[in-house]
């Protein structure tokens, strides 16, 4: 474990454009693809894959963009999504399922089910979110590679 | 089977990637809230949904869906069908409803 965390990660940043939802999902993809060339395990892949999705979309609907930063380790993927929206007030309430506050125009598009944070806690093996209202949100996630047998 | 066999089987039309139509299909998801499929959609469904947008082929690519189907013959909006194409992800379309299309999937799947 320790000699793991000592590997040099390979890092991935990208910005994430607010409001743009025919471009949400394309740093994911990208990680994907990267993962995907690395031989990683598939499920982890589409962990990782679904986990970022949704926080990429997070940060379009209701956060303006912001930034993903992705470190990928042999053992792990470590992804960083930071923005300066409006932060969440309750993040206990947020992770609930169910729970929204996306407007109707981004439901239609099929988004706001209140399922996006519960998403990405189930992708994760660890996902710690820090908001602040007025400043904007920061969450990490955590996603173990299994099933490689090392 | 193929989601080219299935297809076939289910008298559906293939308009965008032709090129995924040799992928497997194992299981079948009907939804049309993305984060429900992604959260539920077992990876090499058969996604049955009227959500014709960009998105729901950004979400098809990263959950592993092995096509989706346009039931009720709901419409591809043109940006959906260049990323299909794009990224071979199979649209299928059909006129019948999201029942009848899940009953012969289960069938073609040996589930009912
Ligand atoms: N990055 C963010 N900035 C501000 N609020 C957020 C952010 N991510 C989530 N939220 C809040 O948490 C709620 C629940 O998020 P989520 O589970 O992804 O559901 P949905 O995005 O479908 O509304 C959102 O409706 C929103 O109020
Ligand atoms: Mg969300």
């Amino acid at each position: 474990m320790s000699n793991k965390s000592s590997v040099e990660p390979i890092t991935q940043q990208y910005v994430i454009p607010g409001t743009d939802f025919t471009r949400a999902g394309e740093a994911s993809s990208k990680v994907k693809t990267i993962l995907k060339r690395l031989g990683y395990d598939p499920d982890a892949i589409r962990r990782v894959a679904i986990a970022m999705y949704e926080g990429e979309i997070n940060m379009v609907i209701h956060a303006h963009g912001g930034t993903a930063k992705v470190e990928i380790f042999p053992d792990r993927v470590e992804i960083a999504l930071c923005d300066q929206g409006p932060g969440i007030s309750d993040v206990s309430k947020a992770m609930e399922e169910g729970y929204s506050t996306a407007p109707d125009e981004v439901r239609a598009l099929g988004f706001g089910a209140g399922m996006g944070l519960p998403n990405m806690k189930k992708c994760s093996d660890d996902m710690r979110v820090h908001s602040i209202i007025g400043k904007g949100t920061d969450v990490y996630m955590t996603i173990r590679v299994r099933g490689t047998g090392n | 089977m193929t989601v080219k066999t299935l297809s076939e089987l289910l008298e559906c039309n293939c308009i965008a990637g032709h090129g995924g139509l040799e992928r497997p299909v194992t299981g079948g998801y009907i939804g049309d809230f993305l984060s429900w499929v992604m959260g539920r959609a077992e990876e090499n469904s058969a996604w049955i949904t009227v959500m014709g947008n960009i998105n729901a082929v950004a979400v098809a690519l990263l959950a592993d869906v092995s096509c989706i189907i346009l039931c009720d013959s709901a419409p591809l909006d043109e940006d959906a069908r260049l990323r299909a194409e794009e990224n071979d992800i199979p649209v299928l379309t059909s006129s019948q409803t999201a029942f009848a299309l899940a009953l012969s999937l289960g069938r073609a799947l040996g589930r009912c």
